[in-house]
């Protein structure tokens, strides 16, 4: 393994640590003469709810782009579920689920139907799709409504549906996209207790968001801004530090700072 | 006269009831705020206000008149931002901006003159000549809003114009919308699914399953919630609350991310929520007693 070098940043990544879910070190992206990502390190706990918030064009979502296989990074280093971003982006897809903010389902087939589909689109044997179906019915309460027509759900339950596509190949790391806007306020606290249940078996929950409620229920959030990571820190402490009541105002508070 | 009026507004789709009889003034000069869930009914509310849905059932006014028999009367007096509002991409900031313009017959000497002002509050000035598809989300949003704005209208309806957007972004847009109701008198209709907007309302609708459960101004739904109203705070705050929410006999507990809440009725004493809890062995960090926001008052009126 390459020495470690003594980097002046406060949170220096150690790269193996089989505790680590996500291992960033320097990690630099490039368009053209625009840095999107610059020399960006954090490290994300297995088990971890980690928000990562940031201003449009912050650099966000070619961060997320590059822990997701999907793009190759200038320079740095990541490994994702231990896998590097550069050799292995293939085994890192199989190991990460994605919910998006307007998720898709087949809203023509029913509840176990749809997981049957995605089971399949996920390569999945006739057995575990059986056994995953199972499982997942049993996890996200939904076995009133396995035979139900998706489209006939309130849009809280077609959201846990949307998490059961996305548990499928049970993922190592599940990243989720504002997962909870424009569901009501009860679903919203529903949602985040599965949530809590997933990392609690070890899950690794990956949230972008723009809603500063949402971001009050991660176990620590980063902010970026022009492309670097500016804070990084559990929510209670980054209210601390900026002696605000709220996210928001510290997230406001980041942003109206003039440097750049 | 309010602007708008609308009485008793009903409509279903297929059997699927969507707006279950909803009646509400839009004030002359004020920010009135719907705020929901998606399936609330917010969007099917604003298609019937513009003309755009026929409802089953009620009527809505606009300025005294039925919209029903007079639908262009109201389209052309007003501004309207749909959710997905469709600038066109490949033409520049200005180009849009004079489009809109020339669409709503506004005089060309004029179109000049407001051009400069929305440019002015919408910081969009740097950018005139930038293709619309090469901006940001939320400058497409304001540059959206700038259209809707050229030709002055009296009345404006905006369909989830923040969805999707930063905070800041999300700030500034409201800030344009605030000094088009103090400097104009412009009456705004704006929807909303995010509970943290409500603050920025003159007044607002909390909207669950077709129906308003509650509108007023921000402060007055807030006193509206009269129990003493606790936070716990805590290292793990769902941990405690999976440990205490189904003892709902003695308090009502809802997880927000700081910790949990707890309502406590009249009759109960902080004191018997501390010792309660001592006796539950939690960790819990600090007991405060704190105001309600719109959320635990939407919580509340959810609840029954």
């Amino acid at each position: 393994m390459s020495q470690i070098q003594n980097s002046n940043t406060a949170d220096t990544v150690p790269m193996e640590d089989d505790t680590m879910a996500v291992s960033v070190r320097e990690l630099t992206r490039n368009f053209g003469k625009f840095t999107a990502v610059d020399r960006v390190s954090f490290s994300v706990q297995k088990g971890e709810i980690f928000g990562f918030l940031g201003a449009n064009g912050a650099g966000k979502t070619t961060t997320i782009r590059m822990l997701c296989g999907l793009l190759l990074p200038t320079s740095g280093q990541a490994s994702i579920a231990g896998f590097n971003v550069y050799t292995e982006a293939e085994q890192i897809k199989m190991h990460i689920g994605y919910m998006s903010q307007r998720f898709s389902l087949y809203e023509d087939l029913t509840v176990r139907e749809n997981i049957q589909f995605y089971g399949g689109v996920y390569g999945l044997s006739r057995k575990q799709i059986k056994e995953k179906t199972r499982e997942l019915l049993d996890y996200l309460n939904l076995w009133d409504q396995a035979n139900k027509l998706t489209a006939d759900l309130p849009l809280g339950w077609k959201q846990r549906m949307a998490l059961s596509t996305t548990l499928l190949h049970d993922p190592q790391i599940i990243f989720l996209d504002e997962p909870t806007s424009g569901v009501d306020p009860v679903s919203r606290r529903n949602f985040w207790l599965l949530i809590y249940k997933l990392a609690a078996r070890g899950k690794t929950v990956f949230v972008t968001t723009h809603y500063m409620d949402e971001a009050e229920y991660c176990n620590r959030l980063s902010i970026m801004r022009f492309g670097k990571i500016v804070e990084i820190g559990p929510p209670g402490e980054l209210k601390a530090k900026y002696h605000a009541r709220t996210m928001q105002d510290v997230f406001m508070n980041i942003e109206h700072r003039e440097e750049r | 006269m309010d602007p708008l009026e609308i009485r008793n507004l009903k409509k279903s789709y297929g059997s699927v009831p969507a707006v279950k009889g909803v009646s509400f003034n839009l004030r002359k000069g004020e920010i009135l705020g719907l705020i929901g869930p998606d399936g609330a009914g917010k969007t099917t509310i604003i298609r019937s206000v513009v003309s755009l849905l026929l409802a089953d059932e009620g009527e809505i006014l606009y300025m005294g008149k039925n919209i029903r028999d007079n639908p262009t009367y109201i389209r052309s007096r007003i501004g309207y931002m749909p959710q997905r509002f469709s600038l066109y991409p490949d033409l520049t900031v200005e180009e849009n901006l004079d489009f809109f313009g020339d669409l709503f017959q506004v005089p060309k000497q004029k179109q000049k003159q407001r051009k400069e002002e929305l440019y002015a509050f919408s910081h969009l000035g740097p950018f005139k000549k930038r293709r619309a598809a090469d901006l940001s989300g939320g400058m497409k949003q304001k540059l959206a809003l700038s259209c809707m704005l050229i030709h002055q209208p009296d009345v404006l309806i905006l369909d989830e114009p923040t969805f999707g957007v930063d905070p800041v972004s999300r700030h500034e847009f409201w800030e344009i919308l605030k000094t088009q109701s103090r400097r104009q008198g412009t009456s705004i209709l704006v929807t909303t699914a995010y509970m943290d907007e409500a603050g920025q309302c003159d007044r607002v609708g909390l909207m669950f399953a077709g129906r308003i459960l509650a509108l007023d101004q921000p402060q007055e739904l807030e006193k509206q919630f009269t129990d003493p109203l606790y936070v716990l705070h805590c290292p793990q705050p769902h941990e405690v609350f999976e440990q205490i929410y189904h003892d709902d006999s003695l308090y009502v507990a809802n997880l927000f991310g700081e910790g949990v809440h707890i309502t406590l009725p009249r009759e109960r004493t902080e004191e018997q929520l501390r010792n309660y809890l001592q006796e539950k062995r939690l960790t819990i960090t600090k007991i405060e007693r704190i105001k309600p926001s719109l959320e635990d008052v939407f919580l509340k009126l959810m609840h029954g």
